[in-house]
């Protein structure tokens, strides 16, 4: 209830300040670019066209959906705080952990909204050009799903950045320091370990904790090898080709990836001194 | 009388820096109750305990007896309404819509705002941005949330701070109403001859310590400031005046006349004495010692004590 309220309040914030506009734009034009250029490469080799842009579309959320989470959640708590409006806040009838999930809650919905409506502006191009198999539809719409849990877990992780530090600065740089991390470095390093130890010690086993520990690689294993028409075209796309795990449980790893940061950031929370 | 709220022997550290030390204080029902001292004094760390946004490192803190930091404490926090110092909303939204969201979340409907907003003067600029209020008006809109579900108790810390002179009245004469409605009222302010006439007793704090607590009238009582006379005299009269009052005052020539300092049981016997001298004084100016004399002369006296300690 109380969460609810809170969460409202974040989404009302969202609009007024046309984050949820912006955000809705941004992914809108970049997904019905890729979705009408990216036709072009098709041409005549007969590649299903919905594949193609669950493909590219996915390569895109992996970059973008992270950055927006975190632009979004940094300010969440030390933002209130450096304003002023936290410990007025807290002075209501109101528990710390309900504030916390409120924020985040609020924060998923904006993002929800935007990537709903930017690529259920993509899908409705593509089904006015094209004509897919109804049951490939199932793959874009688990795309647009898995999307939202990726943001999720950055909303998360944002947020429990934003709930450790004293000043917003300090927050804005480890956002950053994890959309780095996650995005950019984590796939880069793993690769040269794995050239380094050429299958000596490090198996496929090793390989899948690995590809488990980054929230960004189970979205991009889920999207393009767990969909079999996706896998076709994903190729070089990610080092997640060869893993054998199931759907079931990337998701379920996706999931815990929103969960964990968000009970971190309750808990230190809790112990924050207002 | 059983207390609203009450902090009991309480310290508060953090690492190094003591906040506040060994505070016991409690606050009576349907009493005014002003928290006066320095920046720094000690007087926000003790509304942050009673609202549990800290916990105490020692001793305890109740709101209608329950822990303000505890279980309970959102509970506590219910029938409670709170003036930042400093206050800030998000100004993106409206005085409307944020009285809105603060009446829902203290379980209020949000039916009874706009007679809240009338009652501070935003009824006009209620559907404005917040951003473009002015530093009185988010003043006011922040007295205004306090009052949302008619708290039995309310923590304005700092409220007239920054505020032009007439703001300043009108957040007294809340203060006087919400006491005649029966409401317990905690306020927080280092500018202490504003609320000298408005409050039924004064917390004294210096340095983390509480100095004293008490109706003006007890607080007076065995602090050395005493009753001060400035006596107008006509040209040369001062010796001569000073032969002819009662002994052991401690008169000082000035200018034009004389300054007398006297304890206040001897105000009468003195003031007949110079009614006895006829023409030679021309005027007399009495002040009784406010509430900066006070201070000052509390501060003196016990806290080189609270200092060595």
């Amino acid at each position: 209830m109380k969460t609810g309220l809170i969460a409202m309040q974040e989404i009302r914030v969202g609009l007024r300040n046309r984050w949820v506009l912006a955000t809705t734009l941004l992914l809108a034009a970049l997904a019905l670019s890729l979705v009408l250029l990216g036709s072009a490469p098709t041409g005549t080799v007969k590649a299903d066209p919905l594949a193609v842009v669950i493909v590219s579309l996915s390569s895109l959320t992996i970059f973008l959906v992270p950055l927006i989470a975190l632009l979004l959640s940094f300010d969440a708590i030390v933002g209130e705080h450096e304003r002023g409006t936290l410990m007025l806040l807290l002075a209501y009838p109101v528990a710390r952990w309900q504030v916390v999930v409120g924020k985040v809650l609020g924060q998923v919905v904006i993002l929800a909204i935007a990537t709903l409506i930017g690529y259920g502006v993509a899908a409705a191009a593509l089904w006015l050009t094209s004509a897919a198999a109804l049951q490939a539809w199932g793959g874009f719409a688990a795309m647009v799903l898995t999307s939202v849990m990726l943001g999720a877990a950055f909303v998360a992780m944002g947020t429990l950045a934003s709930t450790l530090v004293r000043e917003r600065a300090t927050a804005a740089g480890l956002a950053v320091a994890v959309w780095l991390f996650f995005v950019l470095l984590y796939d880069t390093a793993l690769l040269g370990v794995l050239v380094a130890d050429t299958g000596r010690h490090l198996g496929t086993q090793a390989l899948d904790v690995a590809l488990l520990l980054n929230p960004a690689d189970v979205y991009r294993l889920f999207n393009m090898s767990a969909s079999a028409g996706a896998a076709v075209y994903s190729g070089m796309a990610g080092p997640g080709t060869a893993t054998g795990l199931p759907a079931g449980a990337l998701l379920a790893a996706l999931t815990a990836w929103v969960l964990a940061p968000l009970a971190l950031a309750v808990l230190a929370f809790q112990r924050r001194s207002i | 009388m059983t207390p609203i709220a009450q902090w009991v022997e309480v310290g508060k550290r953090y690492g190094p820096l003591v906040a506040v030390e060994d505070v016991s204080l409690a606050l009576r029902p349907g009493e005014v109750t002003a928290l006066v001292g320095h920046n720094g004094a000690g007087k926000t760390t003790l509304i942050k305990l009673l609202l549990g946004l800290i916990r105490p490192s020692v001793g305890r803190v109740e709101v209608q007896g329950q822990n303000p930091a505890g279980r309970g404490g959102a509970q506590a926090r219910r029938t409670l309404g709170f003036l930042p110092e400093n206050v800030a909303f998000h100004g993106a939204m409206t005085a409307v819509e944020l009285m809105a969201f603060y009446a829902r979340l203290k379980g209020c409907a949000p039916a009874g705002n706009a007679d809240l907003l009338a009652r501070v003067g935003l009824a006009a600029a209620a559907r404005r941005r917040v951003a473009t209020y002015s530093k009185g008006m988010r003043q006011r809109l922040g007295i205004a949330q306090a009052l949302i579900g008619e708290p039995r108790l309310l923590l304005f810390d700092e409220p007239t701070s920054g505020l032009d002179p007439a703001s300043r009245v009108e957040v007294f004469d809340t203060i006087d109403s919400l006491r005649a409605g029966g409401a317990t009222v905690l306020v927080s302010t280092h500018a202490l001859a504003e609320v000298e006439q408005r409050v039924d007793r004064v917390a004294i704090m210096h340095r983390g310590h509480l100095l004293a607590a008490g109706t003006l009238a007890e607080l007076r009582h065995g602090v050395r400031a005493e009753v001060r006379m400035q006596l107008r005299l006509r040209p040369q009269a001062a010796a001569d005046v000073a032969a002819r009052l009662p002994q052991g005052l401690r008169c000082t020539a000035r200018a034009g006349g004389l300054a007398i300092e006297l304890p206040r049981t001897r105000k009468m016997e003195v003031l007949h004495a110079i009614a006895g001298l006829g023409a030679e004084v021309e005027d007399v100016e009495i002040a009784t010692p406010g509430l900066e004399a006070l201070y000052r002369d509390l501060v003196e006296a016990r806290g080189e004590a609270g200092v060595a300690a």
